[in-house]
């Protein structure tokens, strides 16, 4: 314990420890700026591996299908929930469809599905590619004069592009059904003026708005997906700290990716 | 063929190749041999382009490769063949989806061309019918002649092998090196280096043997000129005893 405390109480060792972080931290980000530029300029290069990106629509879309069904409805049905009870005290409750539609399409619904997927898709990609870098098998590609990025990167980060949008205006649908459920059946409220409030309050461009932030939450899933799988080494363990680093690592950037997004949707 | 001209590299501190100079001939089975961390790996890597020296230049089929960008080093990439220590064939992919992969990406063959040449180069390593199998279905040593079946399929002009033998059992080690040998002998001019602890294989195999030793040549000749070296770290090495000058790390 004095030893620990000696390290870091000594200004010089804290300095040093504080310039490494910094230093690291930088790297890292250059590093990943780097992958991120030459994996955004192999999109527009040949070859172009359409099977490839199709069988990643395929996992990414038609598999994550059910899920985000599930959580749209219930985080619909929640949400409308929540916000019935509050809209209750003002005998408000026809406007819980609208809100919760404008929530979800603004929000809720573009952030969720990209939690999902990441979840889902984004780390079932990072312990492939891991597993495949842990076993040569990457070496083995650039070593047959093949581009990983071209190969394994760009395809995904394609297939996300194209999938997420689409599957968060399927959870926007479904969610609203959920609330549609909720308002209807728990509050009693009348479906025509529920209906009426959504088309009142929801806006083409909030929809917008929404599906603006799926595109860049895909590019920074799959992008970041790959990337840590592509870094991964030292055998099963690097796969799970890879796989585990990659998760949280979307997450966090996500949320504050979404915070950006907002500011400048909402201030500008 | 391959020369390495005063070639350098370091890790930090720790040097792996100190001022190597080395030729491997065209045409010829070369053995790369010398104990763990001599830099048997780190010369293939050389090779491949896979890694730069801190000094010195590596001169392959008369082309200087040492300050090749990467699209450069893509295209040099494809004269050669490789086969991994563990075969590194991919997992989602079946054989013939394995062995097809660089025609794929680097011909413009038809289907049914690609298709026949996967077949002859099967045949060539003993596997036949078992292009729909899973790289999960098969053994150790099937992996390996499919492994080597796809460095084969593009005609490549420089063959490696990466630890071709390590971990396996002395019957499909005799299988991989004979492989090696019936190979080098179909493929006209194709030039095989193989990098290996099994002394035993290279003097059975080999027509050029490189020894490593802290960076540098050892002993560069014929498995003859090995067996009658008075060297001390070669004795020691044939012996395989702890006891003699080499260091261990």
């Amino acid at each position: 314990m004095e030893s620990v405390i000696k390290k870091y109480v000594n200004p010089k060792t804290f300095i040093e420890y504080l310039g490494g972080s910094v230093v690291r931290t930088t790297e890292s980000f250059g590093s990943f700026a780097i992958f991120l530029a030459e994996s955004l300029k192999q999109v527009f290069k040949r070859p172009f591996r359409r099977q490839l990106f199709f069988q990643h629509l395929e996992f990414i879309g038609n598999q994550s299908l059910g899920i985000i069904l599930l959580t749209g409805f219930f985080t619909g049905a929640v949400f409308g929930l929540q916000l019935g009870g509050i809209f209750r005290i003002f005998q408000a409750e026809g406007m819980m469809g609208g809100a919760t539609g404008k929530a979800l399409a603004r929000e809720l619904a573009p952030l969720m599905t990209g939690f999902l997927l990441s979840g889902r898709a984004g780390s079932a990609m990072t312990a492939e590619i891991a597993t495949m870098k842990v076993n040569e098998q990457v070496d083995a590609m650039e070593a047959m004069a093949v581009d990983p990025i071209s190969y394994l990167v760009v395809p995904r980060i394609l297939a996300f592009t194209a999938m997420l949008p689409f599957l968060c205006s399927v959870f926007i649908f479904i969610g609203v059904l959920g609330a549609f459920f909720s308002g209807v059946f728990i509050f009693d409220v009348d479906q025509g003026i529920f209906v009426e409030k959504i088309v009142w309050l929801v806006q083409p461009r909030d929809i917008i708005a929404g599906l603006e932030k799926t595109f860049v939450f895909a590019i920074i899933i799959a992008s970041i997906s790959c990337r840590y799988g592509l870094e991964a080494s030292g055998g099963a363990k690097g796969v799970g700290v890879a796989t585990t680093m990659s998760v949280v690592v979307t997450l966090l950037s996500l949320l504050g990716t979404d915070f950006i997004i907002t500011y400048f949707q909402i201030v500008w | 063929m391959i020369f390495f001209q005063g070639v350098t590299k370091s890790f930090g501190n720790y040097t792996v190749l100190d001022n190597l100079n080395l030729h491997i001939p065209k045409g010829l089975i070369t053995f790369i041999v010398g104990k763990s961390g001599e830099g048997k790996s780190v010369t293939i890597k050389h090779i491949m382009g896979l890694l730069k020296p801190n000094k010195g230049r590596i001169i392959v089929d008369g082309e200087d490769i040492t300050d090749f960008d990467h699209e450069a080093l893509r295209n040099y990439r494809r004269k050669f063949g490789m086969l991994f220590q563990h075969a590194a064939l991919f997992d989602s992919l079946t054989v013939g989806e394995n062995v097809i992969f660089p025609l794929k990406e680097h011909t413009k063959m038809t289907l049914p061309e690609m298709l026949r040449r996967v077949e002859e180069v099967l045949t060539q390593v003993g596997l036949s019918n078992i292009q729909h199998k899973y790289p999960s279905m098969l053994s150790t040593g099937e992996k390996k002649r499919v492994g080597l079946a796809r460095a084969l399929v593009a005609k490549p002009k420089i063959l490696l092998y990466d630890e071709p033998t390590t971990g396996m059992d002395p019957l499909v080690s005799e299988m991989i090196d004979e492989l090696i040998v019936m190979v080098n002998k179909q493929e006209k001019d194709m030039t095989s280096v193989v990098i290996s602890h099994d002394l035993k294989a290279a003097m059975a195999t080999a027509q050029h043997i490189v020894m490593l030793y802290k960076g540098k040549i050892t002993l560069s000749g014929s498995s003859k000129d090995f067996a009658q070296s008075k060297d001390p770290v070669v004795r020691q090495f044939f012996s395989g005893k702890v006891e003699g000058p080499m260091e261990f790390l």
